[in-house]
């Protein structure tokens, strides 16, 4: 049974395009048939983080008007077979996405694929609402700040009434994943602590993914960040979110700040 | 009046005050209007409990004891008639109530409140007095209630707002707006069991964050009214 997952968040900038590449690709590590989809029309980024971005010829906004059919729009990952991308359009924007035509578009990738994961534009308008619109689970991107939170807050409430499956009176499954966590500036008490979050939020988490160069690498050279450096650790938190998706209990890893041995024996020097 | 005040040493305050009344406009055959008055109160039991009534007689010629019958007869319905209009002033006893002048009418403000009261009185049992959430209310959402109390199972969370026409009670942590008692409730509270809001109102009174003292952040925390200044107190 294919599930519709929503990478979403409301607030830009927190790492949803990401993690949409990164976990696409860890289900598809696992064995599962993925499809990512940009929904960013006009800004799509997916295509780059995919490292796709030279092959795309058909885009969703096609699809959805009619003018290509879906197998021509989707483009097959270079590194794992069963992982595919949706591109959007660069030179449209979100008003060309029209809920019948999303609708029919998610329908019929639902009969390909394992997972079909929408990477949701920053915002609450038309891109987002379409992205979510026919979601059976929602991942929200959520930074350790106040204003992220707020709007994740935001976005669960929109998960709860605006989805086919909200006004039928079912849920919308949501799992909380906390990105960009910085555990040397959580222990100084810069951040908002995961307690607070989760307090805040009132949604399970899905994991802790830490604030990591790895990250910003693998986005440059298109490339998920589970492929790239598949030991570190956000890549290991990427892998263990997946599995949790996939129904496993996997025990939570609360990143901590690691000081080696070179950090103590300078501190001490300093002191 | 005056000549009461005068012997007592202690200042007399006299303040004047306009209140809202109904006024009665009894028209001949005073039976058949009396009749009218009992099918309004067959229709809705109390509707003139408690409520100041002026009787207007400039439409009808009464002598002084048809006067005095006609006043038996309200009575009689447990309707207190506050004062007399549109009648000289011989015709009345001093047992009477007084002869009022000056009186201005306010129609909308008087037919709307008689309307609502109306609906309220016939539908009391179908209409339900309160609203239960058992979800957290989320930033951006509004909830509206302005029939009666609200309770929330869960927080409210910051950009969130409720309005309640009654009192607000949230299990759970407020971090966003809170407005009881819109309807001119006075009487109205908001109950939380971690204040940590946006904005508190009741009756239009109103503190934001500001406001609230940093000691009471967190904790559990009540708000009401005291007069024209809204107190915010730790609640255990």
């Amino acid at each position: 049974m294919a599930k519709v997952l929503v990478v979403t968040s409301g607030k830009g900038g927190v790492g949803k395009t990401t993690t949409t590449a990164a976990l696409g690709a860890a289900l598809a590590q696992r064995g599962d048939r993925v499809v990512v989809v940009d929904f960013d029309v006009g800004l799509r980024n997916l295509d780059l983080v995919m490292g796709a971005e030279r092959r795309v010829v058909f885009d969703l906004i096609n699809v959805v008007q009619g003018v290509a059919k879906l197998p021509q729009a989707l483009i097959r990952d270079k590194r794992l077979e069963n992982l595919w991308l949706l591109p959007a359009s660069q030179t449209r924007d979100k008003d060309a996405l029209t809920e019948e035509g999303v609708g029919k578009v998610i329908a019929d990738l639902r009969g390909r694929f394992d997972w079909v994961i929408c990477d949701s534009p920053a915002g609450i308008e038309r891109g987002a609402s379409m992205a979510m619109r026919f979601a059976d689970e929602a991942v929200i991107v959520t930074n350790p700040e106040v204003s992220s939170v707020r709007d994740s807050d935001r976005i669960i409430g929109m998960l709860d009434s605006k989805t086919v499956r909200a006004e039928k009176g079912e849920r919308v499954e949501k799992h909380i994943l906390i990105t960009r966590y910085d555990p040397s500036r959580a222990a100084r008490g810069e951040m908002l602590t995961i307690d607070d979050i989760l307090e805040i939020l009132a949604t399970p988490l899905l994991g802790i993914i830490p604030e990591s160069q790895d990250v910003l690498k693998a986005s440059n050279v298109g490339t998920p960040v589970t492929l790239s450096n598949a030991d570190g650790a956000p890549a290991r938190a990427y892998l263990d979110a997946a599995r949790r998706l996939c129904g496993d209990t996997v025990p939570m890893q609360v990143p901590a700040e690691r000081k080696g041995f070179m950090d103590r024996l300078l501190r001490r020097r300093a002191a | 009046m005056e000549a009461a005040a005068k012997p007592q040493r202690q200042m007399v305050r006299l303040r004047g005050r306009s209140y809202v009344a109904f006024v009665f406009v009894p028209t001949v055959p005073i039976q058949d209007w009396l009749q009218e008055i009992d099918a309004t109160i067959a229709r809705s039991p109390g509707f003139f409990a408690g409520r100041p009534v002026v009787v207007d007689l400039s439409s009808v010629d009464l002598s002084q004891s048809g006067i005095g019958h006609l006043l038996t007869s309200l009575q009689d319905r447990n309707i207190r008639v506050l004062g007399i209009e549109g009648v000289e002033e011989a015709r009345l006893t001093p047992m009477m109530p007084p002869l009022l002048s000056g009186g201005r009418s306010c129609v909308v403000e008087q037919s709307a409140p008689k309307k609502a009261e109306t609906k309220a009185e016939t539908k009391a049992d179908a209409k339900p007095t309160s609203l239960l959430l058992d979800s957290p209310v989320r930033s951006g959402q509004t909830v509206i209630f302005p029939d009666g109390d609200i309770t929330i199972l869960g927080s409210v969370g910051s950009g969130a707002e409720v309005v309640a026409g009654g009192s607000i009670h949230i299990y759970g942590a407020l971090r966003g707006r809170a407005m009881a008692g819109v309807n001119g409730h006075t009487s109205a509270r908001i109950y939380c069991q971690k204040i940590e809001a946006e904005l508190l109102a009741i009756d239009g009174f109103y503190q934001t964050a500001d406001d609230i003292d940093d000691a009471l952040r967190g904790r559990p925390a009540q708000a009401f009214l005291q007069g024209n200044t809204m107190r915010i107190t730790a609640l255990y």
